[in-house]
């Protein structure tokens, strides 16, 4: 079903492509030496090409351009062998030499596209436009001193890559899939943490609206949104405000705005009014990047597996549904911990303990499935005593708590609590004969018909019994004498 | 081509240059010179031609990802004309 927004003259469909800037994972800079990581006391992670003093080249880090081609291939994209690098020009006290060395006419990475899934299952492809390589700024604030400005060029030059969506995204929730989705791949691929608190993911919201049927109508972009959520909010509140401007008998200017996430509300960045006249040209220090065919190649084949695949190959090889699927392949770690519990086992029964009662300890305890409190070979160990019948599903479930409080091996506690289940038909047939005396009443009311209540016989068994009777030879037991 | 006056007007302020209304016939001038003068490329017929980028067939250049540089801050912020601890400042800046 289409979303739209109801406006006094009817449904209003939106319109939404998203550029998003990732920075790359790299020791040092795109262009320079100096380190690239997060941190560093101000302005000591600089070199003065990075401070644009004047004479100093760049030189292209060549790792940053393997994890822009390795981002493409994850994207199902087209790379460029020959790409180029321009100047963007403006002027900003963050960026010391006027100017952005990005990629403008000619892009390291063309089209591509990544598989969206939506919560009511709905798949849809999201088109990719391009990706290319670029410098980040440095860093201003603004609350030091009244009258000034402090800069740190610490991001001066880190190297970003900017993803630019097609206008192919029609509702916020699209919008917080392709996000996630982007992400995920980032971090399967090691190109870039995905970490949007810290802004290492950060993205430009581009939104319009438009009549069914209607050609797109003028954009406006919401700068540096810094949360998936925020993203989500920012793209209805702007759509809100556009249809008002339209049904107001208005026209939407095309410009640059900022989402207020505390008022709710996007605002006009007059100061941006030149934002789009950039003037760029092939920046002269920097000759055409050409890589060879076989260096692509060899990165497509250092490639981890990637979350769709490895969705896609859980279903077949382990017989999960593809929701289990997804859910387990969110992380590479999480994926990496159910094969291990998986391996050999009943993977059913794996995913069942992974995504149940693994995810719920995981969340009260505040851990992360990387310190999990129970490691995959120990909860592996559990299943297998239910594998081979030592414990019951019931009992099972008694000794995962106990292994999360005690550490130990599920072996080791069932032999210290005596857990172990019975499985001996003279003691389960004693406690069923116990059972069916004790309750006379109802055993015959049962015999008269009442079936539901067999499973208040099960239920007195287990209970005489401390829980510990295989279940089975217990409703085989009982279906023998009632 | 030829540039108007509100065109050399809007060339200043991106350039962030600021320039008096009396000196803009004067730019003017000079500008449509130089355009005029680049202009004569246009009489060369490159139909067909590949647009060339450098006059040598050498590479673009790369390095290795390695942390060669930095920790140079009094360097650095050695022409800062109003440094403040470790840090530039410039007039406030706020959007």
């Amino acid at each position: 079903m289409t979303y739209t927004i109801e406006g006094k003259t009817g449904a209003w469909e939106i319109v939404v492509g998203l550029e998003v800037h990732a920075q790359v994972i790299s020791h040092s800079k795109l262009f320079s030496g100096a380190s690239a990581s997060y941190g560093g006391e101000p302005n000591t992670h600089v070199s003065l090409v990075d401070a644009g003093f004047p004479g100093m080249l760049p030189v292209l880090n060549q790792e940053c351009v393997a994890q822009a081609i390795r981002t493409g291939l994850g994207l199902r994209a087209r790379i460029n062998l020959e790409s180029r690098f321009d100047r963007k020009n403006y002027f900003y006290a963050d960026l010391p030499t006027g100017y952005q060395i990005s990629q403008f006419t000619h892009p390291i990475v063309g089209e591509g596209t990544v598989e969206i899934e939506l919560a009511d299952g709905t798949v849809r492809h999201i088109g990719i436009t391009r990706l290319h390589m670029e410098q980040d700024a440095g860093k201003s604030m603004h609350d030091q001193d009244p009258a000034r400005s402090f800069i740190d060029l610490n991001r001066a030059g880190v190297a970003l890559m900017e993803i630019v969506s097609e206008p192919d995204i029609r509702c916020p929730e699209e919008a917080g899939a392709y996000l996630r989705k982007l992400r995920q791949i980032l971090r399967y691929l090691g190109t870039c943490d995905g970490n949007m608190e810290e802004g290492s993911m950060r993205a430009d919201v581009n939104v319009s609206v438009r009549k069914a049927g209607e050609p797109f109508r003028t954009r406006c972009e919401i700068k540096n949104v810094n949360s998936i959520r925020y993203v989500m909010h920012a793209i209805e509140v702007e759509a809100t405000r556009q249809i008002e401007v339209w049904e107001d008998g208005g026209e939407v200017d095309q410009e640059t705005r900022l989402f207020d996430p505390s008022r709710n509300e996007t605002r006009s960045l007059r100061s941006k009014e030149d934002a789009h006249d950039y003037r760029y040209f092939p920046d002269p220090d920097l000759l055409p990047l050409v890589v060879e065919q076989e260096w692509v190649d060899a990165l497509e084949r250092g490639l981890p597996e990637l979350p769709d695949d490895k969705r896609d190959r859980f279903v077949k090889e382990y017989g999960i549904p593809r929701y289990d699927a997804s859910v387990l392949v969110a992380e590479q770690a999480i994926a990496d911990y159910y094969e291990e519990v998986a391996k050999g086992r009943d993977a059913r029964l794996a995913a069942n303990w992974v995504t149940g009662d693994l995810f719920g300890a995981l969340n009260r305890t505040g851990r992360t499935i990387t310190d999990s409190p129970i490691s995959a070979a120990a909860l592996g160990g559990m299943l297998d005593l239910v594998s081979d019948k030592t414990i019951n599903g019931k009992i099972a479930k008694e000794v995962f708590e106990d292994m999360l409080e005690t550490g130990d091996s599920a072996a080791a506690i069932v032999e210290r609590k005596g857990l172990k289940q019975v499985t001996d038909t003279g003691a389960i047939d004693a406690a069923v004969a116990d059972v069916m005396a004790r309750n006379a009443d109802k055993v015959e009311e049962y015999r008269g018909g009442k079936d539901r209540l067999f499973g208040f016989f099960v239920g007195q068994v287990m209970k005489a019994m401390a829980g510990k009777a295989n279940p089975a030879m217990v409703n085989e037991a009982l279906k023998k004498v009632l | 081509m030829s540039l108007d006056p509100a065109t050399v007007r809007r060339i200043a302020r991106l350039a962030r240059i600021g320039i008096d209304e009396s000196d803009v016939p004067a730019l003017q001038g000079e500008l449509n010179g130089i355009l005029g003068w680049v202009e004569q490329l246009n009489e060369v017929d490159v139909e067909g031609v590949t647009p060339m980028v450098g006059t040598g067939h050498a590479a673009l250049r790369t390095r290795p990802d390695v942390v060669t540089d930095g920790n140079c801050r009094d360097a650095v912020l050695s022409n800062a004309p109003d440094g403040v601890g470790p840090f530039y400042t410039v007039p406030k800046v706020v959007e």
